[in-house]
């Protein structure tokens, strides 16, 4: 049972293990994606680190035992093509064993290649087509608002968050400024987005393919709070998370500046990793870099 | 079967089938206090005027934003909300049907999908506001029900019975006012398609109707399958045809998804011939249906009734009846092209 660890101060050593399980995390997501000889590796790799401030910095309120617990806090993946960190972070979780990872898109498995809507414990929506995770954690945003209201779930700073993890590409897509443009209205103050700034998508860099600066501004102009973090600074991530939940007047977004690939020297800022896994050898170098943390210590794997 | 005694009467009342949602919403929202409505920026043509004003906690404009309206229905049925979202079909699930499919259908969702102003007799709106390919893009998805009511006090029974069924269901209603064909004591089951006109056996389906002193039985050679307020001009046809000496059974077949099949089956096995009515394109609609349960248990002939893969136009709803052959004239003359055809 994990419960939100409302306003503490994350001690040096807390953010050292949290850097350490966003490593683990990260091994996870290779050895996955060799196994499954398909997937995406520059996204989950960038947001390792976001997904671990998320579910270990004390922010989420979550049950593995009981994983659809009604006053659960609510995580929307909205570009479920990054599923491969989400899953080893579940699994770290305890939602399911870490054994089933290598079943990452095999037949007859709970891990499919996007996310499919409670095939998984802690899997709380389907994704994958761009555009459609801000509405659908809308909708929880607002029944979580009935049910307050009607008392049937806790208020005030108890109340059930709800945490959209969206893509920066998939606000190309139009369905979500219907939906920036509804929360703004709606003042869903339970709602936080996050916003993976990661400047790449398949066919090149966001701002030659479609051009989404000046992002925040967009934002503000309909009505939301825009906190920008450092994605790779763990301490920033837990601190906005708490932040946006601080922020009573409309809904948050926060803008996770990361590095796609990041953590394997060869991926990282590379967009022609968006879309493909590593190869045997590859993946061989990349956990080297990741065990040592690019050189910087012993692995004893090693 | 008991239906409306003033059917075939000049003055038989006439209500547009979305009234009937409007009052089912209105009821749900006593009983159940997880029914959600929304709707894109349509809230008195769809009828749920009256639920936002008696349940405003429970009621969410979304604007003319239906991809957003059907993603948020969707969060709000994964949170146990039981959501009805209403537009008009051509927009809701006409450009909502990959949020339909992939954040609704694929996760099993509850969410109930009110199509409203479908078929050509929407009018003078023109044909960008016809929605004739409805059926077609939902029977398709899985986990789907697709229900099409023929009237008002249908399209009630209907809403109140859509949320006893779990996971999405679409229905869709028409714009102008039609004839009240059922009553109150009119069985009604999702699923269960029911005979309205047997010819053959006048005493047992038709004991409210005047004309069985006037009509004696006759045998059934065609089967007319009928859904959504066609059924009307289907029972004003069988009725024509009779007293020409043609003997028919019109079946209401609301439940496009999941079909009776055998109600569909036994009635093309005892006609040996079938004309499907509806106010939506031949290709994937319900007509196409009914071919696919027939081609798999007992083939026979087929006519279908429908849009012949055209657009509509502004009009009169009587007048592109007429002009795109959904007419009791060519509800008639489907019936008399397909017996020439039935084997022996």
């Amino acid at each position: 049972m994990y419960l939100r660890a409302y306003y503490f101060m994350l001690t040096d050593e807390q953010i050292k293990n949290l850097e350490l399980k966003a490593n683990e995390i990260r091994q996870d997501i290779i050895e996955m994606l060799v196994a499954a000889g398909s997937g995406h590796s520059a996204g989950p790799l960038g947001m390792a680190d976001v997904f671990t401030a998320l579910y270990f910095g004390g922010v989420l309120n979550y049950d593995p035992k009981d994983p659809w617990k009604e006053d659960r806090d609510r995580v929307i993946l909205s570009n479920g093509h990054i599923c491969p960190v989400w899953y080893p972070t579940l699994a770290h979780a305890g939602f399911f064993p870490r054994g089933e990872l290598m079943t990452l898109r095999k037949l007859n498995g709970r891990l499919q290649g996007h996310p499919h809507y409670r095939e998984l414990p802690g899997v709380e929506n389907t994704g994958g087509p761009l555009g459609q995770g801000l509405s659908q954690a809308i909708g929880h945003a607002l029944a979580v608002r009935m049910d307050v209201a009607a008392g049937k779930l806790p208020k005030g700073e108890r109340m059930p968050w709800v945490y959209a993890l969206m893509s920066d590409a998939e606000l190309q897509e139009g369905q979500n400024w219907e939906a920036i443009m509804f929360a703004g209205k709606n003042n869903l103050h339970n709602l936080t987005a996050v916003i993976d700034r990661n400047n790449i998508q398949i066919d090149g860099f966001t701002e030659d393919v479609m051009p989404l600066e000046p992002m925040a501004d967009k934002f503000k102009a309909f009505n939301w709070s825009v906190i920008g973090v450092d994605g790779h600074n763990v301490r920033e991530i837990v601190d906005a998370f708490n932040k946006a939940m601080a922020i009573f007047e409309n809904p948050t977004v926060i803008i996770a500046h990361t590095i796609p690939g990041k953590g394997v020297d060869f991926m990282d800022w590379n967009y022609e990793w968006h879309g493909k896994p590593p190869n045997s050898e590859q993946a061989t170098e990349a956990l080297a870099q990741l065990r040592t943390l690019g050189g910087k210590i012993q692995s004893e794997h090693q | 079967m008991i239906l409306n005694h003033k059917l075939f009467e000049h003055d038989v009342e006439q209500t547009p089938t979305r009234n009937g949602y409007g009052e089912g919403l209105v009821e749900l929202g006593e009983t159940n206090p997880g029914v959600v409505v929304l709707t894109g920026d349509l809230k008195e043509s769809t009828r749920v005027e009256a639920f936002a004003k008696k349940y405003p906690e429970r009621f969410i404009e979304c604007g003319v934003a239906e991809q957003n309206m059907m993603g948020i229905a969707a969060g709000l049925a994964a949170a146990g909300k039981i959501p009805f979202i209403s537009s008009y079909a051509v927009f809701s699930p006409g450009r909502s049907w990959d949020q339909c499919r992939v954040s609704v259908c694929y996760s099993n969702l509850n969410v109930k999908i009110a199509g409203a102003h479908t078929g050509v007799s929407v009018g003078p709106d023109g044909a960008t506001h016809q929605a004739l390919e409805d059926i077609a893009i939902m029977r398709v998805l899985p986990n789907m029900t697709v229900v099409v009511p023929c009237d008002a006090i249908e399209t009630k029974k209907m809403t109140l019975a859509s949320v006893a069924r779990p996971g999405p269901v679409y229905f869709r209603f028409a714009r102008e006012k039609t004839p009240v064909i059922t009553t109150a004591e009119t069985p009604f089951e999702i699923g269960k398609a029911e005979v309205l006109w047997d010819s053959q056996n006048f005493q047992f389906s038709n004991s409210n109707f005047q004309i069985i002193s006037e009509f004696s039985n006759l045998q059934n050679q065609v089967a007319i399958v009928a859904c959504g307020p066609l059924v009307y001009q289907s029972l004003v046809a069988a009725k024509e045809l009779h007293g020409e000496g043609v003997g028919t059974t019109v079946v209401n077949n609301h439940t496009v998804k999941p079909m009776d099949a055998a109600t569909i089956t036994k009635v093309a096995r005892d006609c040996g011939a079938v004309v499907t009515v509806e106010e939506h394109q031949i290709m994937g609609g319900m007509g196409s249906a009914v071919a696919e349960v027939l081609a798999a248990n007992y083939p026979v002939p087929m006519e279908y009734v429908g849009m012949p893969n055209k657009f509509g136009e502004s009009g009169q709803p009587e007048e592109l009846l007429e002009k795109y052959g959904m007419s009791v004239a060519a509800i008639k003359e489907a019936v008399k092209r397909v017996m020439p055809r039935k084997k022996g």
